[in-house]
């Protein structure tokens, strides 16, 4: 299947979305690796691409830019809802 | 290491193209330039709004960025046309440019007798300039002698995905060769002190970093007030941006992963190799012409939205970071970064960029070359003319 993900840095554990991926529908990573889409996710934003434990880093470009507000599945939409941003 | 074909300056330097450029002192003297260059088309002329009205740190701004933009070793030789009452002197701006030890004349129209009186002999100057030109070839040379400026103007939500990201690839092939990329706009660094500081090469360097960008915050909270926030605005958290670090996260990955070797102030020339910040604005005329004087002899450039711009003595490599804008504004892109939205890597894009410098070092034109696209010296002020 085709890709719809951005994978950005092999470090990260969200990629993002390269198109408008609805509720349930399969989020393909360039791998070859499927799994579905938990939320409806918008193009551009992030999706989990692994589970990320509740308090854990959330990184995109190799960097830390939030953690997790409770557990994310792999599939879960990522954005200010369920990423404490700590300045 | 990588070789490339360019030109031996005398001084050292190594230039991408081999202009004859004709440098106003001050934008009284613009008209007198634009008559040797119509009459004269191969010479780029430099335009500028600047030149006189000025005190303090603009003068030494000012001053520096037409000192350093004259060294720039794309000129080959160069042709300095003055007023005369100018705050700015000509012959100043000679002896400094001379420096450079290129080929360097100077007229000015309040000595020469008048604006047909110097363009006239402005006009043999510049064919004689140019005829000395043409004899000085491209010979072999180490990769390492180039600067790229990395600039992002007219961004979308794709820019810091696909365009930026692949430039970065690009960034880190630069600087393992030896060669220095200039990572600019300092407002895009917001938020990112910390990871900056993290990939200085010292301490000083750290504190440089962490100075210039706590520096920019204040400044835009004191202009813009509540504004500021806005800097993550409402659009760019509907684009999927969830904090300001994660947007500039997305400007500054232009510049890869190497260390972070020296923070230079805008038009200064940097003395070390490697990933180089200049302290400058967003803006991208302004911005293009620091980096230009900081000694860029090219400029990689990103937009999503579609910015044709280029800079009179520097070649500009547009990339498109969505296949929409590539696809609709085909003449002005040099690159489709938004091929990594239908499923191509960003590696195999940078790979693409990395190919495309090559090939523009060489000589290939970009289009932005091709269409004339030359724009202008546009210089960065702190304060208004007096």
């Amino acid at each position: 299947m085709k890709t719809n993900v951005m994978v950005i840095n092999e470090k990260d554990n969200v990629v993002v979305a390269a198109k408008n991926i609805a509720k349930g529908e399969t989020v393909s990573l360039p791998g070859g690796e499927t799994f579905p889409a938990l939320a409806d996710i918008p193009y551009g934003h992030k999706v989990a691409c692994r589970d990320i434990a509740d308090g854990q880093d959330i990184i995109k470009y190799g960097e830390l830019i939030g953690r997790a507000k409770g557990l994310l599945k792999k599939g879960e939409w990522i954005h200010l809802h369920n990423l404490i941003i700590e300045e | 290491m990588e070789k490339i074909q360019a030109y031996q300056r005398p001084d050292g330097s190594v230039g991408i193209r081999n202009h004859v450029a004709i440098l106003p002192t001050v934008s009284c003297a613009n008209g007198v330039v634009s008559m040797i260059a119509s009459a004269v088309p191969e010479a780029v002329p430099l335009y500028h709004g600047h030149g006189c009205g000025r005190g303090g740190s603009d003068l030494v701004l000012h001053a520096r960025t037409l000192q350093n933009l004259a060294k720039n070793p794309n000129i080959a030789a160069l042709l300095i046309i003055g007023l005369g009452c100018e705050i700015i002197s000509p012959e100043g701006l000679q002896i400094v440019a001379s420096l450079a030890k290129k080929p360097v004349q100077t007229l000015v129209i309040q000595k020469e007798g008048g604006t047909r009186k110097t363009a006239e002999k402005g006009i043999a100057i510049v064919k004689k300039l140019l005829e000395e030109a043409s004899l000085i070839k491209r010979v072999t040379l180490p990769l390492s002698s180039i600067t790229v400026g990395l600039e992002c103007g007219g961004s979308d939500a794709f820019s810091g995905l696909t365009a930026n990201p692949s430039v970065g690839i690009a960034s880190d092939w630069v600087v393992d060769n030896g060669g220095t990329v200039i990572l600019t706009e300092t407002t895009e660094m917001i938020g990112t002190n910390h990871i900056l500081k993290r990939r200085a090469s010292c301490e000083e360097v750290a504190q440089r970093i962490d100075g210039i960008i706590t520096e920019t915050d204040a400044t835009a909270q004191k202009l813009l007030g509540a504004l500021a926030k806005l800097s993550i605005a409402p659009g760019n958290m509907d684009g999927g941006m969830s904090s300001i670090r994660e947007k500039s996260l997305g400007c500054i990955v232009k510049a890869g992963n190497r260390p972070i070797t020296q923070v230079v102030e805008y038009g200064e020339i940097p003395a070390q190799k490697g990933v180089v910040i200049m302290n400058g604005p967003g803006y991208d005329t302004e911005s293009m012409t620091g980096v230009a004087a900081s000694g860029a002899q090219l400029i990689l450039f990103t937009t999503g939205r579609g910015q044709p711009l280029g800079f009179p003595i520097v070649p500009v490599i547009k990339i498109a970071s969505n296949d929409v804008l590539y696809e609709s504004m085909k003449d002005d892109m040099d690159v489709n970064a938004g091929a990594v939205l239908e499923g191509r890597t960003i590696s195999e894009v940078g790979g693409e960029i990395i190919s495309l410098i090559k090939r523009v070092i060489g000589g290939e034109l970009t289009k932005a070359e091709t269409n004339g696209q030359n724009g202008i010296v546009c210089m960065y002020t702190q304060y208004t003319a007096f």
